[in-house]
Protein backbone atom coordinates (compact mmCIF):
# COMPACT_ATOMS: atom_id res chain seq x y z
CA UNK A 1 0.00 0.00 0.00
CA UNK A 2 1.10 3.61 -0.79
CA UNK A 3 1.72 5.72 2.06
CA UNK A 4 -0.03 8.88 1.77
CA UNK A 5 1.59 11.81 2.93
CA UNK A 6 -0.02 13.96 5.80
CA UNK A 7 -1.05 17.45 5.27
CA UNK A 8 1.33 19.83 6.61
CA UNK A 9 0.60 21.47 10.14
CA UNK A 10 -1.08 24.53 10.50
CA UNK A 11 2.37 27.40 10.27
CA UNK A 12 0.88 29.26 13.27
CA UNK A 13 1.13 25.93 15.13
CA UNK A 14 4.81 24.95 13.34
CA UNK A 15 5.78 28.82 14.05
CA UNK A 16 4.73 27.90 18.17
CA UNK A 17 6.95 24.85 18.10
CA UNK A 18 9.82 26.85 16.63
CA UNK A 19 9.42 29.68 19.03
CA UNK A 20 9.72 27.04 22.53
CA UNK A 21 12.68 25.19 20.64
CA UNK A 22 14.46 28.69 19.77
CA UNK A 23 13.67 29.65 23.73
CA UNK A 24 14.76 26.68 24.98
CA UNK A 25 18.03 27.06 22.89
CA UNK A 26 18.58 30.24 24.66
CA UNK A 27 17.93 29.50 27.71
CA UNK A 28 19.86 26.10 27.90
CA UNK A 29 23.38 27.39 25.44
CA UNK A 30 23.09 31.34 25.52
CA UNK A 31 22.66 31.84 22.10
CA UNK A 32 19.88 30.93 19.83
CA UNK A 33 19.89 28.27 16.38
CA UNK A 34 22.27 28.19 13.32
CA UNK A 35 22.86 25.94 10.57
CA UNK A 36 25.30 28.23 8.44
CA UNK A 37 27.96 28.44 11.08
CA UNK A 38 28.10 24.20 10.94
CA UNK A 39 27.35 24.45 7.06
CA UNK A 40 30.67 26.51 7.19
CA UNK A 41 32.78 24.32 9.71
CA UNK A 42 31.77 21.72 7.01
CA UNK A 43 33.35 23.36 4.42
CA UNK A 44 36.47 24.07 6.14
CA UNK A 45 36.92 20.54 7.24
CA UNK A 46 36.80 19.13 3.66
CA UNK A 47 39.26 22.05 2.16
CA UNK A 48 41.48 20.71 4.67
CA UNK A 49 41.42 17.26 4.01
CA UNK A 50 42.69 18.12 0.42
CA UNK A 51 44.81 21.72 0.92
CA UNK A 52 45.16 22.08 4.95
CA UNK A 53 47.83 24.80 3.95
CA UNK A 54 45.19 26.82 2.15
CA UNK A 55 43.06 26.50 5.60
CA UNK A 56 45.95 28.32 7.39
CA UNK A 57 46.00 31.01 5.01
CA UNK A 58 42.70 31.99 4.73
CA UNK A 59 41.06 34.18 7.49
CA UNK A 60 37.83 32.96 7.74
CA UNK A 61 38.61 29.22 7.58
CA UNK A 62 42.03 30.10 9.51
CA UNK A 63 39.47 31.00 12.38
CA UNK A 64 37.26 27.83 12.56
CA UNK A 65 40.35 25.19 11.77
CA UNK A 66 44.07 25.92 10.93
CA UNK A 67 46.66 24.07 12.57
CA UNK A 68 45.83 21.48 15.17
CA UNK A 69 42.04 22.82 15.25
CA UNK A 70 39.47 20.45 14.63
CA UNK A 71 36.46 22.69 12.70
CA UNK A 72 34.12 20.18 13.59
CA UNK A 73 34.47 20.36 17.03
CA UNK A 74 32.06 22.56 18.05
CA UNK A 75 28.59 22.35 19.24
CA UNK A 76 26.71 23.83 16.46
CA UNK A 77 27.53 20.87 14.52
CA UNK A 78 25.76 19.21 16.76
CA UNK A 79 22.90 21.28 16.60
CA UNK A 80 23.20 20.37 12.11
CA UNK A 81 22.87 16.56 12.92
CA UNK A 82 19.98 17.38 15.11
CA UNK A 83 18.10 19.02 12.49
CA UNK A 84 18.91 16.76 10.16
CA UNK A 85 17.81 13.56 12.48
CA UNK A 86 14.62 15.62 13.28
CA UNK A 87 13.90 16.13 9.93
CA UNK A 88 14.10 12.65 9.01
CA UNK A 89 12.18 11.50 11.86
CA UNK A 90 9.22 14.31 11.54
CA UNK A 91 9.62 13.24 7.47
CA UNK A 92 9.11 9.42 8.00
CA UNK A 93 6.21 9.77 10.71
CA UNK A 94 4.19 11.47 8.13
CA UNK A 95 4.79 9.34 5.23
CA UNK A 96 6.87 12.36 3.72
CA UNK A 97 10.00 10.01 3.27
CA UNK A 98 10.27 9.72 -0.26
CA UNK A 99 13.15 10.16 -2.85
CA UNK A 100 12.03 12.92 -5.16
CA UNK A 101 12.81 16.11 -6.56
CA UNK A 102 10.32 19.35 -6.02
CA UNK A 103 10.34 21.87 -8.74
CA UNK A 104 8.39 23.47 -11.04
CA UNK A 105 6.41 21.55 -13.87
CA UNK A 106 7.94 23.92 -16.37
CA UNK A 107 11.54 22.98 -15.97
CA UNK A 108 13.14 19.69 -15.70
CA UNK A 109 14.73 17.83 -13.01
CA UNK A 110 18.37 18.64 -14.89
CA UNK A 111 17.56 22.22 -15.03
CA UNK A 112 16.15 21.99 -11.57
CA UNK A 113 18.89 20.37 -9.83
CA UNK A 114 21.16 22.86 -11.59
CA UNK A 115 19.53 26.19 -10.04
CA UNK A 116 18.93 24.37 -6.72
CA UNK A 117 23.12 24.03 -6.78
CA UNK A 118 23.07 27.86 -8.48
CA UNK A 119 21.02 28.77 -5.13
CA UNK A 120 22.66 26.96 -2.76
CA UNK A 121 25.90 28.94 -3.69
CA UNK A 122 24.30 32.35 -3.27
CA UNK A 123 22.56 31.26 -0.30
CA UNK A 124 26.07 30.24 1.01
CA UNK A 125 27.95 33.31 -0.20
CA UNK A 126 25.47 35.73 1.34
CA UNK A 127 25.19 33.94 4.50
CA UNK A 128 28.84 34.23 5.18
CA UNK A 129 28.46 37.61 4.09
CA UNK A 130 25.87 38.29 6.60
CA UNK A 131 27.20 36.37 9.20
CA UNK A 132 24.49 34.21 9.57
CA UNK A 133 21.38 32.15 7.73
CA UNK A 134 18.02 32.94 7.92
CA UNK A 135 18.10 31.00 11.19
CA UNK A 136 20.92 31.73 13.01
CA UNK A 137 20.36 35.76 12.09
CA UNK A 138 16.76 36.59 11.34
CA UNK A 139 15.25 33.76 14.14
CA UNK A 140 17.23 34.05 16.41
CA UNK A 141 18.56 37.92 16.50
CA UNK A 142 14.92 38.71 16.03
CA UNK A 143 13.79 36.92 19.01
CA UNK A 144 16.31 39.20 21.21
CA UNK A 145 15.03 42.04 18.88
CA UNK A 146 18.93 42.64 17.85
CA UNK A 147 18.37 45.43 15.46
CA UNK A 148 20.71 44.14 12.84
CA UNK A 149 18.81 40.75 12.65
CA UNK A 150 15.48 42.44 11.65
CA UNK A 151 17.27 44.62 8.85
CA UNK A 152 18.63 41.54 7.39
CA UNK A 153 15.37 39.87 7.77
CA UNK A 154 13.85 42.52 5.45
CA UNK A 155 16.52 42.57 3.53
CA UNK A 156 16.22 38.68 2.54
CA UNK A 157 12.94 39.37 2.23
CA UNK A 158 13.49 42.07 -0.40
CA UNK A 159 16.07 40.26 -2.31
CA UNK A 160 13.06 37.34 -2.57
CA UNK A 161 10.89 39.28 -4.15
CA UNK A 162 13.49 41.95 -6.27
CA UNK A 163 14.07 38.88 -8.30
CA UNK A 164 11.05 36.12 -8.01
CA UNK A 165 9.75 38.02 -11.01
CA UNK A 166 12.78 37.20 -13.38
CA UNK A 167 13.05 33.73 -12.14
CA UNK A 168 9.38 32.85 -12.22
CA UNK A 169 9.36 30.16 -14.95
CA UNK A 170 11.06 27.83 -11.96
CA UNK A 171 8.25 27.85 -10.31
CA UNK A 172 5.26 28.89 -12.23
CA UNK A 173 2.56 26.38 -13.32
CA UNK B 1 18.37 31.07 37.13
CA UNK B 2 18.70 30.62 33.16
CA UNK B 3 20.55 30.78 30.46
CA UNK B 4 22.85 27.82 31.81
CA UNK B 5 25.62 27.16 30.05
CA UNK B 6 24.70 23.51 29.35
CA UNK B 7 28.40 22.45 28.50
CA UNK B 8 29.90 23.30 31.52
CA UNK B 9 27.09 21.76 33.37
CA UNK B 10 27.24 18.40 31.65
CA UNK B 11 30.30 18.25 30.21
CA UNK B 12 31.29 18.18 27.14
CA UNK B 13 29.18 14.87 25.42
CA UNK B 14 25.89 15.44 27.71
CA UNK B 15 26.16 19.08 26.29
CA UNK B 16 26.83 18.42 22.52
CA UNK B 17 23.83 15.64 23.45
CA UNK B 18 21.74 18.59 24.20
CA UNK B 19 22.33 20.65 21.31
CA UNK B 20 21.74 17.59 19.23
CA UNK B 21 17.94 17.46 20.73
CA UNK B 22 17.81 21.30 20.34
CA UNK B 23 18.86 20.34 16.68
CA UNK B 24 16.10 17.71 16.65
CA UNK B 25 12.83 20.09 17.89
CA UNK B 26 14.60 22.48 15.39
CA UNK B 27 13.74 19.90 12.30
CA UNK B 28 10.56 18.92 13.34
CA UNK B 29 9.64 22.43 13.31
CA UNK B 30 10.75 22.89 9.86
CA UNK B 31 9.82 19.83 8.00
CA UNK B 32 5.90 19.83 10.14
CA UNK B 33 5.46 23.75 8.46
CA UNK B 34 6.63 21.97 5.10
CA UNK B 35 9.80 23.67 5.20
CA UNK B 36 11.38 20.40 3.14
CA UNK B 37 9.49 21.29 0.31
CA UNK B 38 11.09 24.24 -1.70
CA UNK B 39 7.66 24.68 -3.72
CA UNK B 40 6.04 25.68 -0.43
CA UNK B 41 9.15 28.07 0.36
CA UNK B 42 9.31 29.56 -3.06
CA UNK B 43 5.65 30.04 -3.25
CA UNK B 44 6.13 32.73 -0.34
CA UNK B 45 7.55 34.95 -3.13
CA UNK B 46 4.51 34.68 -5.28
CA UNK B 47 1.84 35.47 -2.24
CA UNK B 48 0.62 32.14 -3.28
CA UNK B 49 1.18 30.85 -0.31
CA UNK B 50 2.30 32.90 3.41
CA UNK B 51 4.11 29.56 5.46
CA UNK B 52 7.20 31.12 5.11
CA UNK B 53 6.32 34.25 6.89
CA UNK B 54 3.52 33.29 9.34
CA UNK B 55 5.89 30.42 10.86
CA UNK B 56 9.03 32.80 10.80
CA UNK B 57 7.30 35.21 12.61
CA UNK B 58 5.11 33.09 14.86
CA UNK B 59 8.45 31.76 15.74
CA UNK B 60 10.34 34.65 16.31
CA UNK B 61 7.55 36.24 18.40
CA UNK B 62 6.49 33.14 20.73
CA UNK B 63 10.72 33.41 21.20
CA UNK B 64 11.08 36.63 22.23
CA UNK B 65 7.64 37.18 24.69
CA UNK B 66 9.13 33.71 26.17
CA UNK B 67 12.53 35.70 26.62
CA UNK B 68 11.42 38.96 27.98
CA UNK B 69 8.71 37.82 29.77
CA UNK B 70 10.81 35.24 31.83
CA UNK B 71 13.30 37.97 31.84
CA UNK B 72 10.69 40.52 33.42
CA UNK B 73 9.91 37.85 36.00
CA UNK B 74 13.40 37.69 36.86
CA UNK B 75 14.05 34.13 35.45
CA UNK B 76 16.02 34.15 33.21
CA UNK B 77 19.35 37.12 32.88
CA UNK B 78 18.73 38.51 29.50
CA UNK B 79 22.48 40.07 29.54
CA UNK B 80 24.11 37.21 29.16
CA UNK B 81 21.99 36.37 25.84
CA UNK B 82 23.96 36.02 23.05
CA UNK B 83 23.04 39.02 20.40
CA UNK B 84 23.60 38.85 17.47
CA UNK B 85 26.21 41.69 16.74
CA UNK B 86 25.12 44.20 14.61
CA UNK B 87 27.21 44.82 11.09
CA UNK B 88 24.24 46.71 9.63
CA UNK B 89 25.37 47.11 6.01
CA UNK B 90 27.22 43.77 5.53
CA UNK B 91 23.97 42.20 6.92
CA UNK B 92 21.55 44.35 4.42
CA UNK B 93 23.62 43.51 1.55
CA UNK B 94 24.16 39.61 2.85
CA UNK B 95 20.33 39.36 3.41
CA UNK B 96 19.81 40.75 -0.08
CA UNK B 97 21.96 37.89 -1.43
CA UNK B 98 20.63 35.23 0.35
CA UNK B 99 17.29 36.75 -0.58
CA UNK B 100 18.39 35.76 -4.02
CA UNK B 101 19.62 32.40 -3.21
CA UNK B 102 16.43 31.32 -1.61
CA UNK B 103 13.97 31.99 -4.66
CA UNK B 104 16.68 30.35 -7.28
CA UNK B 105 17.33 27.83 -5.34
CA UNK B 106 13.56 27.04 -3.06
CA UNK B 107 15.63 26.40 -0.03
CA UNK B 108 17.75 28.85 2.73
CA UNK B 109 20.47 26.58 4.87
CA UNK B 110 18.53 25.08 7.54
CA UNK B 111 15.68 24.10 5.89
CA UNK B 112 17.96 22.70 3.08
CA UNK B 113 19.16 20.49 5.79
CA UNK B 114 15.90 18.87 6.15
CA UNK B 115 14.64 18.55 2.46
CA UNK B 116 18.05 16.39 2.51
CA UNK B 117 16.94 14.56 5.43
CA UNK B 118 13.72 13.68 3.48
CA UNK B 119 15.92 12.32 0.66
CA UNK B 120 14.93 15.73 -1.43
CA UNK B 121 17.22 15.21 -3.92
CA UNK B 122 17.20 19.24 -5.26
CA UNK B 123 17.85 19.46 -1.23
CA UNK B 124 20.79 18.28 -0.90
CA UNK B 125 21.80 19.83 -4.13
CA UNK B 126 21.37 22.84 -2.67
CA UNK B 127 23.14 21.85 0.70
CA UNK B 128 26.45 21.13 -1.26
CA UNK B 129 25.82 24.64 -3.34
CA UNK B 130 25.76 26.24 0.25
CA UNK B 131 28.79 24.64 0.80
CA UNK B 132 30.89 26.06 -1.83
CA UNK B 133 29.18 29.34 -1.29
CA UNK B 134 30.86 29.23 2.08
CA UNK B 135 33.82 28.68 0.68
CA UNK B 136 33.98 31.21 -2.07
CA UNK B 137 33.33 33.73 0.29
CA UNK B 138 36.28 33.12 2.26
CA UNK B 139 38.25 33.06 -0.89
CA UNK B 140 36.51 36.61 -2.20
CA UNK B 141 36.78 38.27 1.53
CA UNK B 142 39.94 39.72 1.41
CA UNK B 143 38.71 42.22 -1.91
CA UNK B 144 36.14 43.66 0.91
CA UNK B 145 37.30 43.16 4.42
CA UNK B 146 36.53 46.59 5.35
CA UNK B 147 33.17 47.09 4.31
CA UNK B 148 32.76 43.68 5.74
CA UNK B 149 33.76 45.46 9.46
CA UNK B 150 32.20 48.46 8.50
CA UNK B 151 28.63 49.73 10.56
CA UNK B 152 29.50 47.79 13.25
CA UNK B 153 27.62 47.64 16.60
CA UNK B 154 28.10 45.06 19.37
CA UNK B 155 24.87 44.69 20.52
CA UNK B 156 22.34 46.88 19.61
CA UNK B 157 18.62 46.25 20.40
CA UNK B 158 15.73 47.80 18.29
CA UNK B 159 14.36 48.97 21.53
CA UNK B 160 17.58 51.38 21.30
CA UNK B 161 17.14 52.28 18.09
CA UNK B 162 13.25 53.86 18.94
CA UNK B 163 14.71 54.65 21.57
CA UNK B 164 11.84 53.35 23.95
CA UNK B 165 11.93 50.77 26.79
CA UNK B 166 12.28 46.49 25.88
CA UNK B 167 8.84 46.21 27.20
CA UNK B 168 6.85 48.58 24.82
CA UNK B 169 9.17 47.09 21.86
CA UNK B 170 8.05 44.03 22.48
CA UNK B 171 4.42 45.04 22.51
CA UNK B 172 4.76 46.87 18.93
CA UNK B 173 6.71 43.99 17.49
CA UNK B 174 3.39 41.69 18.57
CA UNK B 175 0.87 44.27 16.84
CA UNK B 176 3.32 44.32 13.92
CA UNK B 177 3.26 40.89 13.55
CA UNK B 178 0.01 40.46 14.39
CA UNK B 179 -1.04 42.76 11.27
CA UNK B 180 1.44 41.09 9.39
CA UNK B 181 -0.51 37.46 9.65
CA UNK B 182 -3.74 39.54 9.03
CA UNK B 183 -2.23 40.71 5.49
CA UNK B 184 -0.74 37.35 4.77
CA UNK B 185 -3.89 35.59 5.67
CA UNK B 186 -6.23 38.40 3.50
CA UNK B 187 -3.81 37.53 0.74
CA UNK B 188 -3.82 34.17 0.35
CA UNK B 189 -7.60 34.57 -0.05
CA UNK B 190 -7.21 36.50 -2.36
CA UNK B 191 -5.36 34.35 -4.69
CA UNK B 192 -7.28 31.50 -3.76
CA UNK B 193 -10.38 33.11 -4.25
CA UNK B 194 -9.17 35.35 -7.94
CA UNK B 195 -10.57 33.11 -10.23
CA UNK B 196 -13.82 31.96 -8.60
CA UNK B 197 -17.29 33.24 -7.80
CA UNK B 198 -16.25 33.08 -4.15
CA UNK B 199 -17.07 36.30 -2.00
CA UNK B 200 -13.75 37.94 -0.46
CA UNK B 201 -14.22 39.54 2.87
CA UNK B 202 -12.25 41.09 5.43
CA UNK B 203 -13.64 39.49 8.14
CA UNK B 204 -11.43 37.35 10.43
CA UNK B 205 -13.50 33.81 9.86
CA UNK B 206 -11.23 31.63 11.93
CA UNK B 207 -12.21 31.48 15.72
CA UNK B 208 -8.91 30.29 16.99
CA UNK B 209 -7.37 32.92 15.26
CA UNK B 210 -8.56 35.80 17.06
CA UNK B 211 -8.41 33.69 20.85
CA UNK B 212 -4.45 33.44 19.86
CA UNK B 213 -4.13 36.92 18.81
CA UNK B 214 -5.70 38.11 22.00
CA UNK B 215 -3.23 35.41 23.94
CA UNK B 216 -0.34 36.98 22.39
CA UNK B 217 -1.39 40.92 22.86
CA UNK B 218 -2.50 39.61 26.82
CA UNK B 219 1.29 38.40 27.16
CA UNK B 220 2.80 41.68 25.52
CA UNK B 221 0.76 44.00 27.60
CA UNK B 222 1.82 41.95 31.08
CA UNK B 223 5.52 42.19 29.70
CA UNK B 224 5.31 45.78 29.38
CA UNK B 225 3.73 46.36 32.48
CA UNK B 226 6.04 44.37 34.26
CA UNK B 227 8.99 45.82 33.03
CA UNK B 228 12.57 44.54 32.45
CA UNK B 229 14.18 44.53 35.86
CA UNK B 230 16.66 47.38 36.52
CA UNK B 231 20.11 46.77 38.07
CA UNK B 232 18.93 47.23 41.79
CA UNK B 233 15.87 44.89 41.28
CA UNK B 234 18.45 42.52 39.08
CA UNK B 235 20.94 42.55 42.20
CA UNK B 236 17.97 41.49 44.50
CA UNK B 237 17.43 38.21 41.87
CA UNK B 238 20.64 37.19 41.31
CA UNK B 239 22.07 38.07 44.69
CA UNK B 240 22.94 34.30 45.48
CA UNK B 241 24.81 34.14 42.06
CA UNK B 242 27.48 36.67 42.80
CA UNK B 243 27.49 37.61 46.50
CA UNK B 244 29.91 34.88 47.40
CA UNK B 245 32.90 37.14 45.15
CA UNK B 246 31.97 39.52 47.67
CA UNK B 247 31.78 38.29 50.75
CA UNK B 248 35.03 36.12 50.47
CA UNK B 249 36.73 39.76 49.07
CA UNK B 250 37.63 37.42 46.31
CA UNK B 251 37.00 40.58 44.00
CA UNK B 252 39.31 42.89 45.60
CA UNK B 253 42.73 43.56 43.79
CA UNK B 254 45.55 44.60 45.96
CA UNK B 255 46.82 47.95 44.54
CA UNK B 256 50.01 46.26 43.68
CA UNK B 257 48.04 43.66 41.08
CA UNK B 258 46.34 47.13 39.49
CA UNK B 259 49.89 47.96 39.03
CA UNK B 260 50.83 45.10 37.32
CA UNK B 261 47.99 44.64 35.33
CA UNK B 262 47.77 48.41 33.94
CA UNK B 263 51.66 47.45 32.59
CA UNK B 264 49.89 44.36 30.62
CA UNK B 265 50.36 45.22 27.32
CA UNK B 266 47.35 42.01 26.12
CA UNK B 267 44.97 43.76 28.73
CA UNK B 268 42.22 46.39 28.56
CA UNK B 269 42.45 48.42 31.65
CA UNK B 270 39.22 50.76 32.38
CA UNK B 271 39.19 52.47 36.21
CA UNK B 272 36.34 53.56 37.00
CA UNK B 273 36.77 56.12 39.94
CA UNK B 274 33.97 56.95 42.59
CA UNK B 275 35.20 59.49 44.93
CA UNK B 276 33.60 63.21 44.42
CA UNK B 277 34.98 65.30 42.13
CA UNK B 278 36.83 67.74 44.03
CA UNK B 279 38.82 65.09 45.14
CA UNK B 280 39.62 63.52 41.87
CA UNK B 281 41.00 66.99 41.01
CA UNK B 282 43.60 66.58 43.52
CA UNK B 283 44.76 63.59 42.67
CA UNK B 284 43.68 60.29 40.40
CA UNK B 285 44.71 57.34 38.71
CA UNK B 286 46.33 58.28 35.31
CA UNK B 287 43.68 56.90 32.75
CA UNK B 288 41.01 56.81 35.13
CA UNK B 289 37.51 57.92 34.75
CA UNK B 290 35.44 59.98 37.36
CA UNK B 291 32.10 58.43 37.71
CA UNK B 292 28.69 58.43 39.86
CA UNK B 293 27.09 55.69 40.97
CA UNK B 294 23.86 57.16 39.43
CA UNK B 295 25.89 56.78 35.90
CA UNK B 296 25.99 53.26 36.47
CA UNK B 297 22.63 52.95 36.60
CA UNK B 298 22.32 54.36 33.11
CA UNK B 299 22.24 51.62 29.77
CA UNK B 300 24.00 54.22 27.78
CA UNK B 301 27.04 54.24 30.16
CA UNK B 302 27.32 50.68 30.98
CA UNK B 303 26.76 49.18 27.70
CA UNK B 304 30.40 49.60 26.24
CA UNK B 305 31.66 48.35 29.98
CA UNK B 306 29.65 45.27 29.36
CA UNK B 307 31.06 44.75 25.53
CA UNK B 308 34.31 45.01 26.34
CA UNK B 309 36.76 42.33 24.33
CA UNK B 310 37.59 39.79 26.41
CA UNK B 311 40.66 41.14 27.96
CA UNK B 312 38.61 43.88 28.58
CA UNK B 313 39.55 44.43 32.33
CA UNK B 314 36.89 47.10 34.98
CA UNK B 315 38.11 48.39 38.39
CA UNK B 316 36.74 50.50 40.81
CA UNK B 317 37.50 52.64 43.40
CA UNK B 318 36.07 54.33 45.58
CA UNK B 319 36.41 55.94 49.40
CA UNK B 320 34.53 53.05 51.35
CA UNK B 321 33.61 49.65 50.23
CA UNK B 322 29.74 50.55 50.91
CA UNK B 323 30.08 52.59 47.33
CA UNK B 324 32.63 49.96 45.58
CA UNK B 325 30.22 47.06 46.39
CA UNK B 326 27.30 48.80 45.19
CA UNK B 327 28.71 49.96 42.13
CA UNK B 328 29.99 46.16 41.66
CA UNK B 329 26.53 45.20 42.14
CA UNK B 330 25.33 47.54 39.26
CA UNK B 331 27.95 47.19 37.01
CA UNK B 332 27.99 42.89 37.97
CA UNK B 333 24.19 42.20 37.03
CA UNK B 334 24.31 44.41 33.88
CA UNK B 335 27.23 41.60 32.32
CA UNK B 336 29.92 42.92 32.96
CA UNK B 337 32.51 40.45 33.09
CA UNK B 338 35.87 40.97 34.04
CA UNK B 339 34.96 43.38 37.43
CA UNK B 340 37.08 43.99 40.08
CA UNK B 341 37.54 46.49 43.25
CA UNK B 342 40.65 47.99 44.17
CA UNK B 343 41.37 47.24 47.87
CA UNK B 344 40.41 50.24 50.29
CA UNK B 345 40.35 52.85 47.01
CA UNK B 346 43.24 55.48 47.34
CA UNK B 347 43.78 55.36 50.80
CA UNK B 348 46.71 53.51 51.22
CA UNK B 349 48.27 54.08 47.62
CA UNK B 350 50.46 56.86 48.63
CA UNK B 351 51.61 55.11 51.74
CA UNK B 352 52.86 52.33 49.97
CA UNK B 353 54.39 53.74 46.90
CA UNK B 354 55.62 57.42 48.97
CA UNK B 355 59.55 55.99 50.26
CA UNK B 356 60.17 53.92 46.81
CA UNK B 357 62.26 55.48 44.65
CA UNK B 358 63.42 53.52 40.88
CA UNK B 359 66.84 54.93 39.21
CA UNK B 360 66.98 57.05 42.54
CA UNK B 361 64.00 59.27 41.67
CA UNK B 362 60.51 59.26 43.69
CA UNK B 363 57.91 57.33 41.31
CA UNK B 364 55.14 58.74 39.49
CA UNK B 365 52.38 58.37 42.09
CA UNK B 366 49.44 58.71 39.47
CA UNK B 367 50.91 55.77 37.41
CA UNK B 368 53.54 53.40 38.90
CA UNK B 369 55.52 51.76 36.42
CA UNK B 370 56.01 48.16 36.60
CA UNK B 371 59.46 48.19 37.85
CA UNK B 372 58.02 49.37 41.16
CA UNK B 373 57.28 45.98 41.21
CA UNK B 374 60.33 45.00 41.91
CA UNK B 375 60.80 46.65 45.26
CA UNK B 376 58.38 44.20 46.52
CA UNK B 377 58.60 40.69 47.86
CA UNK B 378 57.05 38.24 45.45
CA UNK B 379 54.36 37.50 48.06
CA UNK B 380 53.45 41.24 49.01
CA UNK B 381 49.72 40.10 47.28
CA UNK B 382 47.50 37.79 46.77
CA UNK B 383 46.38 37.97 43.10
CA UNK B 384 42.90 37.44 42.43
CA UNK B 385 42.43 38.74 38.26
CA UNK B 386 41.36 35.82 36.73
CA UNK B 387 40.53 36.58 32.55
CA UNK B 388 37.22 34.65 32.04
CA UNK B 389 35.90 35.24 28.39
CA UNK B 390 32.55 35.12 27.65
CA UNK B 391 30.75 33.23 25.29
CA UNK B 392 28.14 35.79 24.21
CA UNK B 393 29.42 37.21 20.99
CA UNK B 394 28.83 35.09 17.97
CA UNK B 395 26.78 32.34 19.10
CA UNK B 396 26.05 29.65 16.49
CA UNK B 397 27.16 31.80 13.45
CA UNK B 398 30.42 31.43 13.79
Amino acid sequence: MKKIPKPFKNPYFAGTILGVVLFSAFALTHSGLGASGAISRIQVALTKLVWSSHVDRVGTFAAMGAGERNALDHPSLFLLIGTFAGGLISAWLNGRLKIEIFKGPKITNYQRLFFALLGGIIMGYGARFARGCTSGQALSGGAVLSLGSWAFMFSVFLGGYAVAYFVRHLWAD
Amino acid sequence: MLPVDIITELGKAGGYAVFFLIGAGFGIALELAGFGDSRRLAAQFYLKDMTVLKTMFTGILVACLLIFLSSGLGLLDFSQLAVNQTFLWPGIVGGFIMGVGFIVGGYCPGTSLVATASFKIDGLFFLVGTIIGAGLFGESLPGFENFWNSSFTDRFLVSDWLGLSIGATVFIVTIFALVMFYIAEKVEEFFKFKDTNKTWSWKITKRPYLYGAGILIAVAALIWSVGQPDPIRKWKIMEKKYAGQLATRAVFIHPLEYVKTNSESTIKLITLDLRPNKDFEIFHLKGSENVKIEDLLDAKFVAPLAQLPPQGVVVLLADNDSISIKAWQYLKVQGVVNLYILENGLHNWNNLFADKQIHEKAINLASPPAEVLQLFPKNAYIPKIKIGSKKRAGGLCS
